[in-house]
């Protein structure tokens, strides 16, 4: 096995790309998690419902050809896409999640995989099963820079990941409410006795989450279409990289995605996994990574209370 | 139309011994998997594949998938000693994805996206299972169908079944009551799987082919739905769920109506059925089945377990 430098490097801006995308969905998962102790299944979910907004709102104002405006409109669609996400995790939380919050942990799971059907199926009737593509608002012509060939989709993916990210986190460090978040997922009864709003953090933790999940999708629906189960596919890789990060850790979300994106395209690219089996890579670290160390790279191990 | 009643009919019994068999880890020992359509799947074409390729007695072909399937069982089920609740859930979701994976990548052997077809028709007691015969069929696989009941029942009945289900309730006091917790669900993973072959068998056996889209994750999903709406932990109430689900499921065509409902249609419903029960019903139309026993007092026993309202606490 060669690897020339340019090579090397080529491999691993992909893998950084793509796990980019893994780290804005692992987000939500882990945001969640680290409050309710719980998968949000669905997040894939209303990820896609986030991203047939942006397409429709960028097709309806931009139509598919190429103007001098089509980044301005796509920033606009990317918002549209944030806040439809966004509301449907709010309405989830309301409708399908707060009911269940003192029932055993098996009870809101499966209702998350019920909402997480029913959402994937009713867009497949609304929006057909075709996959739609999201046309690119800039031309998308690699820049060859020693060797390393990188489109302008990729540099906007890192940008927009980067800020999302560096927001998020001040916003979880600094800020009030994220102060009251992490109160809350220290201790939802301490916090509550402190005078935070508890529901209301819940509530705005799922819209945080899913705004950040519908960014990732508006960028990758660019290179993969938009498609009814196109939330399954990426959520699952999302969620299996907030876990090996360390489920319920910012940080580890993000690194866990980075982490698995690397390693996805190293294994097809230079290990020559076959790309049938990419699937296979992620779901293999995982179980992996569940059976050495559960609580993931960043996570501490909870102790088990009797 | 009566054809095709039979046909609903068969797929309900295959369906009752896949909700059966994962009403055994899910239902009594309160572990949620969602790869039962793997070991569905492993069954269907480790039979497919001895049936194609040796002229080996049907008998020991079903005994074997089964087998091989609980081989696999027995695999996912050695992760479990470890994992707990949601992990668990996400790791069975992986392994299901997993054998999806290789079924459709292994040409050699599983003829990758194409599957296998042209299963010769198979001899039980001197009679050829024809599938025009769909009586034949209908009494073959609601044979298996009453087997699987009555084994479960006694398995569950016995000392291993009390043993599952003190697991579900209380991980620790099982333990210091010196119940292997390791072994037992490692057992009830083998044994689930064991009989989610079995199944796979029957179907390879009527389907005459086999492809690797019939055993996606709506399918595991699918038949959990049938668990959680006829009542976890209760062997009759899990196929009520299944023939529920799959009348429910072909309603519209039954009825003749099949043209005007879209096909997402039955996967919605699917959904609405999980998020609603988990709702106002969590113990299922029938609910968990109250033991009856002398060392009981009236009214059930005070941990609060048995008593319908709870859906197997994973915390």
């Amino acid at each position: 096995m060669h690897l020339t430098l340019p090579e090397l490097i080529q491999h691993l801006m992909n893998g950084l790309t793509l796990g980019a995308i893994y780290a804005l969905i692992a987000l939500g998962y882990t945001m969640v998690y680290g409050i309710l102790k719980f998968i949000n299944f669905a997040h894939g979910d209303i990820l896609m419902v986030g991203t047939y907004a942006g397409l429709y709102t960028y097709t309806a104002i931009q139509g598919a050809n190429v103007g001098p405006w089509s980044l301005v409109i796509f920033f606009v669609a990317i918002i549209v896409a944030m806040a439809a996400s966004g509301a449907l995790g709010f309405v989830v939380e309301r409708v399908a999640y707060r009911p269940l919050r003192r029932a055993p942990r098996l009870a809101p799971l499966l209702s998350a995989i019920g909402v997480s059907i029913i959402l994937m199926n009713t867009a497949a009737f609304v929006f057909g099963t075709k996959s739609k593509d999201f046309p690119y608002p800039f031309d998308n012509k690699p820049a060859i820079i020693g060797g390393v060939a990188i489109t302008p989709h990729q540099i906007l993916i890192l940008v927009v990941a980067l800020v999302m990210m560096i927001g998020l986190k001040l916003f979880i460090d600094r800020s009030r409410l994220g102060k009251a978040m992490r109160a809350t997922s220290l201790d939802m009864d301490v916090a509550r006795l402190m005078g935070i709003n508890v529901d209301s953090i819940i509530s705005l933790t799922f819209v945080i989450g899913s705004a950040l999940a519908a960014v990732a999708g508006v960028l990758i629906a660019l290179e993969y279409t938009v498609y009814p189960t196109m939330g399954a596919t990426a959520g699952l890789k999302a969620f299996i990289a907030a876990v090996v990060g360390g489920i319920g850790d910012i940080s580890g979300a993000m690194l866990g995605g980075i982490l698995l994106g690397v390693l996805e395209t190293f294994g097809v690219a230079v290990l020559g996994i076959p790309v049938g089996l990419k699937d296979t890579i992620a779901f293999s670290i995982l179980i992996i990574i569940l059976l050495v160390k559960p609580s993931g790279l960043l996570g501490r191990a909870e102790r088990e209370k009797v | 139309m009566i054809y095709f009643v039979l046909l609903l009919v068969i797929y309900i019994g295959i369906f009752a011994i896949l909700s059966l068999s994962l009403n055994i880890v899910t239902g009594y020992t309160g572990l949620l998997s969602l790869c039962q359509a793997a070991f569905y799947a492993i069954g269907a074409y480790t039979s497919a594949i001895m049936l194609t390729r040796t002229h080996v007695n049907f008998w020991w072909v079903l005994l074997l998938s089964g087998l091989v399937a609980a081989l696999a069982g027995v695999l996912i089920g050695l992760p479990t000693l470890r994992l707990k609740g949601d992990y668990l859930a996400i790791a069975t979701l992986g392994f299901g994805e997993i054998t999806r994976n290789v079924l459709l990548n292994w040409d050699s052997l599983t003829r990758g996206p194409l599957g296998i077809s042209g299963i010769p028709p198979v001899r039980v007691f001197g009679i050829v299972l024809d599938p025009l015969q769909k009586v034949h069929y209908v009494i073959f696989v609601w044979a298996f169908v009453l087997i699987t009941y009555f084994v479960l029942r006694r398995i569950m009945r016995s000392r291993v079944g009390r043993a599952l289900e003190a697991i579900r309730e209380d991980e620790v006091a099982a333990y210091a009551m010196g119940i292997n917790i390791t072994k037992f669900k490692v057992f009830a993973f083998g044994l689930s799987a064991f009989f989610g072959g079995i199944a796979g068998t029957l179907w390879t056996v009527y389907n005459q082919s086999v492809n690797p889209s019939t055993f996606d994750f709506l399918l595991s999903v699918m038949i959990l739905c049938m668990v959680v709406l006829g009542g976890m932990g209760n062997h009759l109430a899990v196929i009520l769920g299944a023939v529920l689900i799959e009348v429910a499921g072909e309603l519209p065509r039954l009825l003749g109506f099949s043209s005007l409902v879209p096909p997402q249609f039955k996967q919605i419903l699917f959904g609405l059925i999980l998020v609603v029960m988990m709702i106002y019903r969590p113990q299922g139309l029938l609910g968990r089945r109250v033991p009856k026993s002398k060392y009981v007092a009236a009214g059930g026993p005070s941990v609060g377990g048995t008593d319908g309202s709870h859906t197997g606490d994973l915390s």
